[in-house]
């Protein structure tokens, strides 16, 4: 209702600007010249100082949108390699004020100074081949050394190195939900397709493979502070990418074939909530819930609850209706609390088994180490290996 | 050359003999004066309908899930019940939003209308090579507006899959509502248009190169019409491609091909595919998708070079590194298509090479800023509407541009890729440029159209509105993005996280709709100076080209009687061996006088 009230107002405020130029144009006596509709030089005086005010709403609007909203971009990187990252992207941004900063000073300025005069005459100028060759070389040699740092730092994050000792994962998307497979003690992921999706095994993993046979299938993600997590990545649906922001790393996901990303977390999720900026997001974000809950509260409705930060995965490729809501926690633990965190899981095996004998047997308690299950196969599998 | 003109007058005068029907004239036209008129209505309607999509979706971002009257009345009981938008339809409005903008309007509203206007004029022909083709070509857009517009009244929805209908999601209408018989209609739409943007394309190639009138040698092209060039080749170059993956993904949906798709569980069955890769559409999308960029801004450019150097009454500086700057930014826009895919799964080296090849744009964008700030000084700036959308036109493309460089590294697009700072970038740079390029285009070029004058003053409204607008909308929009914000989401409320951004959006939107409001001062000027326009004379803007020697009255082969013959560059303002301060193109040179290099 509200603003359906601000669209009258905008539409009256449209209406009477119209007026006041209706009025403006009576004004004007020799109205019914051709020329009428050609900027006079009143005009170019009224324009001219429009523009330098313009610079300056440029400047004041940017002095001020970094001044309230800077406060709640993202802030330090919770990953190894988001340092290199954030520090290329201030280089970059003081290259990009200072130049922002000068050419929109001299573009309104000149708008400004050298507006017209019917007195006047422009100079006849044309062309001038140093100061050509001078805005041709500056910007390459800052490019040069933008591109030298961007593909040093690139190469450092994408390529990752196979000998390197890290916690295997599968981040696995589907409409409209994330799930996270361990590799286990082999930290080898086993073999895995959307043709052997089945009851319990809904990420299609090849359970006669022998890598597959200490795979934990979780929902929510739990990584060891301090570690390299190799994450591959598969969809069995539609494109997804699978975002953690405070962690600088994106990868999408795509059915038929899969994808990695390697970052390695170094605040655990307690010691990123106790870091200063974020308390204060934190607090800052909890005053504006709690003033939208008293507003439902009044309204008969439940409040909000409070928020605590935690990390999130987030879906950032728009992958159907609910992508709005495709999300999954993340939880980066003391390396001792993960280990203790995974030993806690069942294998996906014994997952299997145990949806398989539930009929028969419910009360048959899934064994942690699969090698003790009856599964012949399996055991003969794990024996050859 | 000359002979050759001689003739087409002769056939000129031939025509003269039958007298125009309403229907050959103004709706099946040759006439490439008429077919820009019909091309810049097109556009006007479908723009009206792309804006008007942007206010709603972005009424559901600021009050999200929030009832509004006219969700309900525009968008009926199905889509918005109680008159809260559905989060599919938020996801159509937007898809829509995007194609309509970016391909109906501002590539075949912007440089359709302005091609067909200001090439024959300006190089000095009667008409284009083919009007026939010319009139097929805007009969095509035309028809693929209707469809585009027909497909959001179909039952199961418009497409939604995002202007860069990806596969699976847009091949499969398990995945997402839009992708059933929405998406067929768009990509029939798409087709229809890419046919139609080729033939406008061919045509103006062929013009541009055969019928310039005497003395009008390449680099005494007007900077329009060596923008127009470019870009059409850059279409011919392009377009086909994308109309091969349409039609791939045509095949995928509805004859079980996989060229994109494989290994699909979905709605609880696996299906058939096996072997597609849906990054091979990305590929195939960008490779026309970034180019496409260019086919939006080059025009606008071109357009913005003419109308400061005829408003600052002073050449254009660097002309020639003008004309280089555009030939370089067309080669490199077919080689920088992947940092639109550093993390679609590509190999990580691949983003290496495109990080190198995309900055290396920036150098000659840089050129051309410079080059307009530089045509500005010392200039004698006549402030009509059309240079302050020129000079507006420049502050956001250096605004817009800059961030690129942030986008363009693969190691900095890891973490705003797909985020509210794409939106930011990609707005300022191509949006609102190519729409104020558009814009002046119609200030400057509108007594040419319709022999009459629009209102300066609504002009100055219009143009300040909307510059501060602009600025207010996209420009807290790259903080909200550095936040961390995904864009598409219908809400953000499942997201705590994202609560302190809501004020940032309540303020993004107030400043879209007061700027989408006063376009109707614009449209109101538009439609009303037809009619009642204070009428034009006949170069209102003393301007040295080519269209400004033809009649007021438009006429079938432009000049009554021979076509004129060029004797200099076109910006020569401002020359002191002439009293006035413009010296058109047909003006023979002075005995001794120099040419001033350029």
């Amino acid at each position: 209702m509200t603003s359906l009230l601000v669209i009258i107002v905008l539409v009256l405020l449209a209406v009477a600007v119209w007026q006041l130029t209706k009025i403006f144009d009576l004004t004007q006596v020799a109205s019914t010249s051709d020329n009428s509709q050609i900027a006079t030089d009143d005009d170019n005086n009224v324009q001219g100082y429009l523009m330098f005010g313009f610079l300056a709403f440029i400047y004041i609007f940017t002095i001020y949108g970094v001044y309230t909203w800077g406060p709640l971009v993202l802030h330090t990187p919770a990953s190894e390699h988001g340092a290199l990252i954030d520090n290329l992207m201030n280089i970059t941004w003081v290259l990009i004020f200072t130049v922002q900063a000068i050419t929109q000073v001299l573009l309104h300025y000149f708008a400004f100074k050298y507006r017209g005069n019917k007195d006047k005459r422009a100079l006849y100028f044309a062309d001038n081949n140093k100061l050509e060759a001078i805005w041709s070389v500056i910007p390459a040699v800052v490019l040069a050394g933008l591109i030298l740092y961007g593909l040093y730092a690139w190469t450092n994050i994408m390529f990752i190195d196979e000998d390197e000792d890290t916690v295997v994962v599968e981040l696995y998307a589907q409409q409209f939900k994330w799930t996270a497979r361990y590799a286990g003690a082999d930290n080898v992921l086993g073999k895995a397709n959307v043709r052997l999706i089945e009851g319990v095994n809904t990420l299609g993993v090849d359970l006669s493979d022998p890598y597959a046979q200490d795979d934990i299938v979780v929902s929510e993600l739990h990584i060891p502070k301090g570690k390299k997590i190799h994450f591959k990545m598969r969809s069995q649906d539609v494109l997804h990418s699978a975002y953690f922001p405070y962690f600088r790393a994106q990868m999408n996901c795509v059915p038929g074939m899969v994808t990695e990303f390697a970052f390695t977390p170094i605040y655990t999720t307690a010691e990123y909530q106790a870091l200063p900026f974020m308390i204060e997001k934190v607090a800052n974000i909890n005053a504006i819930r709690a003033k939208k809950s008293l507003e439902l509260v009044a309204k008969g409705e439940t409040g909000l609850d409070p928020y605590t930060f935690d990390y999130l995965l987030l879906c950032n490729k728009i992958c159907g209706a609910s992508h709005y809501n495709m999300q999954m926690k993340v939880v980066v633990d003391t390396p001792e609390d993960y280990k203790k965190w995974l030993s806690e899981k069942t294998t996906l095996v014994s997952e299997v088994k145990a949806s398989k004998a539930e009929p028969a047997a419910p009360d048959a308690a899934p064994g942690k180490d699969s090698t003790l299950t009856k599964d012949t196969a399996a055991v003969a599998k794990i024996a050859m290996k | 050359m000359s002979a050759e003109g001689h003739d087409h007058g002769h056939d000129h005068e031939h025509e003269h003999h039958h007298k125009d029907t309403f229907i050959t004239k103004y709706i099946f036209s040759i006439d490439h004066k008429m077919i820009a008129k019909q091309y810049l209505l097109t556009g006007i309607i479908m723009g009206v309908i792309g804006v008007g999509m942007s206010m709603l979706f972005r009424m559901q971002l600021a009050w999200p899930e929030e009832s509004f009257k006219i969700f309900n009345i525009l968008l009926g009981d199905k889509w918005a019940p109680n008159g809260v938008m559905a989060n599919d339809i938020y996801l159509s409005l937007v898809t829509i939003h995007g194609t309509i903008m970016v391909f109906f309007v501002l590539t075949a509203g912007l440089s359709g209308t302005f091609s067909n206007l200001l090439i024959p004029l300006q190089i000095g022909a009667r008409d284009m090579a083919s009007g026939f083709m010319n009139m097929i070509s805007y009969w095509l857009f035309f028809l693929s507006s209707v469809l585009m517009v027909c497909s959001l009244f179909v039952e199961s929805g418009p497409a939604n899959a995002g202007w860069t209908i990806y596969p699976p999601l847009s091949a499969l209408p398990q995945a997402i509502s839009g992708s059933g018989a929405g998406m067929t209609l768009w990509l029939v739409s798409m087709a229809i248009f890419i046919a139609s943007s080729l033939m406008g394309s061919l045509n103006y190639v062929v013009t541009v190169i055969n019928l310039r009138t005497k003395g009008m040698s390449m680099t005494r092209l007007p900077l329009t019409i060596w923008a127009f060039f470019v870009t059409a080749i850059i279409g011919i170059v392009s377009f086909p491609v994308l109309l091969s993956a349409a039609l791939l993904l045509i095949f995928d949906r509805s004859f079980g091909t996989s060229f994109f798709l494989s290994d699909i569980y979905i709605a609880g069955e696996v299906l058939h595919y096996q072997g597609g890769s849906p990054v091979l559409f990305e590929h195939l999308f960008w490779f026309l998708g970034h180019p496409e960029v260019y086919i939006v801004i080059l025009p606008a450019l071109g357009i913005t070079s003419e109308i400061i150097a005829t408003n600052s009454r002073k050449p254009i500086f660097g002309y020639r590194a003008m004309i280089m700057s555009i030939i370089a930014i067309a080669f490199l826009s077919t080689i920088v298509w992947g940092h639109h895919m550093f993390i679609s799964g590509m190999n990580p080296f691949l983003g290496s090479v495109f990080t190198f090849t995309t900055l290396l744009i920036a150098i000659p964008s840089a050129v051309k800023a410079f080059n307009y700030i530089t045509t500005l000084w010392k200039g004698n700036l006549q402030m009509n509407p059309a240079m302050l959308f020129s000079i507006g036109l420049v502050s956001t493309f250096i605004t817009g541009g800059l961030t690129g460089i942030i986008l363009g590294d693969s190691t900095l697009d890891i973490n705003v890729h797909d985020t509210y700072f794409v939106v930011a970038h990609f707005h300022l740079v191509m949006g609102i440029s190519a729409l104020y390029g558009m814009f002046a285009g119609i200030y400057h070029w509108y007594p040419k159209m319709f022999g009459r004058m629009l209102n300066k003053n609504l002009g100055y409204v219009h143009f300040w509105v909307t510059a501060i607008c602009a600025y207010g909308v996209f420009f807290p929009m790259h903080f909200i993005g550095l936040a961390g914000l995904p864009r598409r989401y219908y809400t953000n409320t499942n997201f705590p996280l994202f609560d302190d951004l809501q004020n940032v959006n309540v303020l993004i939107t107030t400043f879209a709709l007061i700027g989408g409001a006063f376009q109707l001062v614009f449209l109101y000027n538009f439609f009303s100076s037809i009619f009642y326009g204070k009428k034009a004379v006949q170069n209102p803007w003393k301007s040295n080209t080519l269209e400004w020697t033809t009649p007021v009255e438009h006429i079938h082969g432009n000049w009554p009687g021979e076509i004129p013959h060029v004797h200099r560059w076109p910006y020569d303002y401002s020359n002191p061996a002439h009293e006035e301060d413009f010296v058109p193109q047909t003006v023979p040179m002075k005995e001794g006088e120099v040419v001033l290099h350029h």
